[in-house]
């Protein structure tokens, strides 16, 4: 049997997808940019695709701006804005914990001379809404939130935020990375304030190498890629018709059935959840794990400590190190909620004492794929998860995290394999660990 | 306007009367090295050198990247190959030559004739003479320097006057297949495929043996030592790569020794497993990248203990040499950028945190009869379950 649980790295795509994928490559093949009849009908592929996006979030389709995906769109949201306005303010805001894809261009902006300010998070990666207030300032131009963390699903307080940003500083602009949250939230931009919005398709069962901005039409924008001038002169280049056909399909999917959809994946989520609680019981009553009366209570152990300071943390972590001398770690560890600030397709979880790179490849080889939720080794070669640093994990919580990811595709018989298997292994690899 | 290559090779002259098998193995060598590349090579000895002739339209650089690359070869001489038109013509000819292939300003210069046609009529001091003074002629900028010239044009009469300048240095050492078969421990680092390259210049033919462990090690370490094993066979010529599944071997030793021995231990099971296949596959020696004292297992007495399980003699050519003097190789050669990319390898999976540095062998040995029970299957199970992978 096989389980894809990586649904948070890219999805399959939906029949639906794939067969306006296939026209627009072998039958409606024109360049919307030609003249002649077949140019014409591709236009209309490209026309529909953006009426069918902006409809999903009640926005007009001119605001709408096809990418070649989510990173892209982060730096051309940052970038774009950040160029255009910098008359305005030099000052821009963001979370320690965004992807790469905004903390690299933010990089290259500090290095333009702008300033940034990264806002820190509590223990599960939320932040904290008077960091924001209290960072916003005159100059501030932009603030960039993530709407969902990709590696352990938090889901950031981004209504709340617009919210505050727009009370404290009319002319500051408000970017979202959505590319974890579209297609599994109601996303208003609109109402809620969000200027510009950041979406890839290949995360809701769409294309790779597409994606689109939201650009609210008030909003001072440069372009970034230069040429031909298709998309009103905003971002050149011939238009990908099967792409945005594809990622509208997935779109109108998405949001025609979006409760069913979100009720399926939190039922997903609760069975992963429940399975993985009940398992940390059964292998700590074997024995096999900390069979201490502790360990219970170690199981989102972090749930005491979620909004204490990261001071205080470190301090009861010190001595929460001294404890595990006599204390054995629980064999399951979860690190991702259940609650409204959780998305319902993302589950993070540790197993301590196996490192993560070593669980993964012990499932794939059953057929399972899931994703480490951080890449660090022992022997240090690779990079340690920013974003799980930031969360103020434990070093063994930290190297020994996965990330378990679900869609609408994924079947509750997968949930149960991945379980199924996960008992089997888990004594056996908690045998062997590094001295 | 090179049709023709003239390769020098060293050491291999002085093989008596072995010679002729020496020169035989570096013409297949070449011809194998020439059949990845795009064109119509003709490879011949004759008079005790060995030429390239190119016959259809070739890409230079890939040619020179490739014999580059033959072990046995000392020198790659680009030649314009011409007929004998008499001296004149020839002066003519060696002027296009140097324009062609050299900006001229005011280099110094030196011709050494040839005269391997003693039947030519002129002596080589005088055609050095002659054509030394149709270039003075042609190039007024030019000087005579008998002692240490800038352009040293050579010129050989046979049957056809060669004539070049140039010589592209080649690896060195001995063509391949001249000195038997070894079977190299491959792991995904730095050194041991440096230490492939090392042996097999010296004309021998390379299989490896790698130690897979999964899950804790990735399919994708596996496909970086497939790379690094291909790199090696673009000197050695192809390598037959045998993936040994160690991991329940590695586990039993762990459940049954003592940690800090684990490393050691390991490692011998390694050296019977990989000698095992040497036998198999004709191979006379093994090639580790060992290199004295740079970890616990390659201390003077870790080497001792590894080396103790098996009689084939251990080549380990790295032995006294610096990391940063292998690296330098590994760079030359081209498998740093791989060597390095970062994924787990089966040696430092379960490594301890303090291992013994100076292993006692009786220790060891006492250890190891903790294993009897199941070890022999273990071991027979992963030698047949060994996946062997032609790499070219």
């Amino acid at each position: 049997m096989e389980a894809y649980l990586d649904n948070s790295a890219t999805t399959r795509c939906s029949e639906s997808v794939r067969d306006v994928v296939v026209r627009t490559m072998m039958e409606d093949y024109g360049n919307p940019s030609s003249k002649h009849q077949k140019g014409l009908d591709a236009e209309h592929y490209l026309r529909d695709a953006r009426e069918t996006i902006a409809r999903t979030m009640k926005v007009n389709e001119k605001e709408i701006f096809f990418t070649s995906g989510g990173t892209e769109s982060n730096n051309w949201a940052l970038i774009g804005a950040a160029m255009a306005n910098r008359r305005t303010g030099m000052h821009l805001i963001t979370t320690a914990v965004e992807h790469a894809a905004v903390l690299m261009p933010m990089q290259y902006l500090k290095e333009q001379g702008f300033s940034v300010t990264y806002l820190p998070v509590d223990g599960r990666g939320l932040i904290n809404l008077s960091d924001l207030e209290a960072a916003i300032r005159e100059d501030t131009i932009l603030v960039s939130v993530m709407y969902v963390n990709n590696e352990v699903g938090t889901v950031e307080p981004v209504e709340e935020a617009a919210r505050l940003i727009k009370k404290k500083n009319p002319r500051t602009l408000f970017h979202v990375d959505a590319i974890q949250a579209y297609g599994k939230f109601s996303i208003y931009p609109k109402r809620t304030g969000i200027d510009m919005l950041s979406v890839s398709g290949h995360k809701i069962h769409g294309p790779k190498g597409i994606g689109f901005l939201y650009i609210n039409e008030k909003v001072k924008i440069h372009p970034l890629i230069l040429g031909g001038g298709q998309q009103k002169g905003m971002r050149s280049g011939t238009d990908n018709v099967p792409g945005a056909a594809g990622l509208a399909a997935a779109a109108k999917d998405a949001y025609e059935h979006l409760e069913e959809n979100v009720e399926y994946l939190q039922k997903l989520r609760g069975r992963m959840l429940d399975g993985l609680r009940a398992l940390n019981e059964r292998l700590t009553d074997d024995g096999t794990g900390g069979a201490d009366s502790g360990s219970g209570a170690f199981l989102e152990g972090r749930s005491e400590d979620r909004r204490a300071s990261s001071s205080e943390r470190k301090l009861r972590e010190g001595t929460g190190s001294a404890r595990a001398g006599q204390q054995r770690m629980p064999v399951i560890v979860i690190n991702s909620g259940e609650d409204e600030h959780s998305a319902p397709h993302i589950v993070s979880a540790a197993f301590p004492g196996i490192r993560s790179e070593v669980l993964l490849h012990a499932l794939e080889e059953r057929g399972i794929c899931v994703s480490a939720g951080s890449a660090c080794t022992s022997n240090k070669k690779l990079p340690v998860s920013t974003v799980l640093k930031e969360l103020h994990l434990r070093p063994e919580l930290l190297e020994s995290t996965l990330r378990f990811s679900f869609s609408r595709l994924t079947t509750e018989e997968e949930i149960d394999y991945c379980l199924k298997t996960l008992e089997e292994l888990l004594p056996v690899l908690r045998r062997y660990v590094r001295h | 306007m090179f049709k023709c290559f003239l390769i020098k090779y060293g050491e291999i002259g002085i093989k008596g009367k072995n010679r002729h098998l020496f020169e035989d193995a570096l013409v297949r060598q070449i011809c194998r090295a020439l059949r990845r590349v795009d064109g119509k090579f003709y490879v011949y000895k004759e008079q005790g050198r060995i030429y390239v002739d190119c016959e259809a339209l070739y890409d230079y650089d890939e040619v020179i990247d490739s014999l580059s690359k033959v072990f046995g070869i000392v020198g790659i001489c680009p030649v314009m190959k011409t007929e004998d038109r008499g001296l004149e013509e020839l002066g003519t000819e060696v002027i296009d030559f140097l324009e062609n292939v050299y900006d001229i300003h005011s280099q110094t210069f030196k011709v050494v004739t040839r005269r391997a046609k003693k039947s030519y009529p002129v002596e080589s001091m005088e055609v050095n003479a002659y054509l030394g003074h149709r270039i003075l002629e042609a190039f007024p900028g030019m000087k005579v320097d008998v002692h240490d010239p800038e352009i040293l044009l050579h010129v050989e009469i046979r049957e056809k006057i060669f004539i070049y300048s140039k010589i592209i240095p080649g690896p060195g050492g001995m063509p391949v297949g001249t000195n038997g078969k070894a079977m190299l421990l491959l792991s995904g680092g730095i050194d041991s495929p440096v230490a492939g390259y090392m042996i097999s210049k010296r004309g021998v033919e390379i299989d490896a043996v790698y130690f897979h462990a999964p899950p804790y090690t990735s399919e994708r370490a596996k496909e970086k030592v497939v790379d690094l094993a291909r790199i090696v066979a673009s000197y050695s010529g192809p390598v037959n790569l045998h993936v040994v599944n160690f991991t329940d071997i590695q586990l039993y030793i762990y459940d049954k020794c003592p940690h800090d021995e684990l490393t050691i231990i390991m490692r011998r099971y390694m050296m019977k497993i990989a000698e095992h296949f040497a036998r198999q596959s004709g191979s006379m020696a093994l090639i580790t990248g060992e290199s004295l004292g740079q970890v616990a297992s390659q201390t003077i007495q870790s080497l001792a203990a590894t080396n103790e399980v098996c009689t084939m003699p251990v080549f380990r050519p790295l032995i006294g040499f610096d990391k940063q003097e292998i690296i330098d190789v590994s760079e030359k050669i081209g498998t740093y950028e791989t060597s390095i990319l970062p994924f787990e390898d089966c040696c430092t999976i379960f490594v301890a945190k303090h291992p013994v540095t100076k292993p006692n062998l009786n220790a060891i040995r006492r250890s190891e009869q903790k294993l009897n029970e199941k070890i022999d299957e273990l071991v027979k199970t992963a030698i047949e379950t060994t996946e062997v992978i032609r790499v070219e």
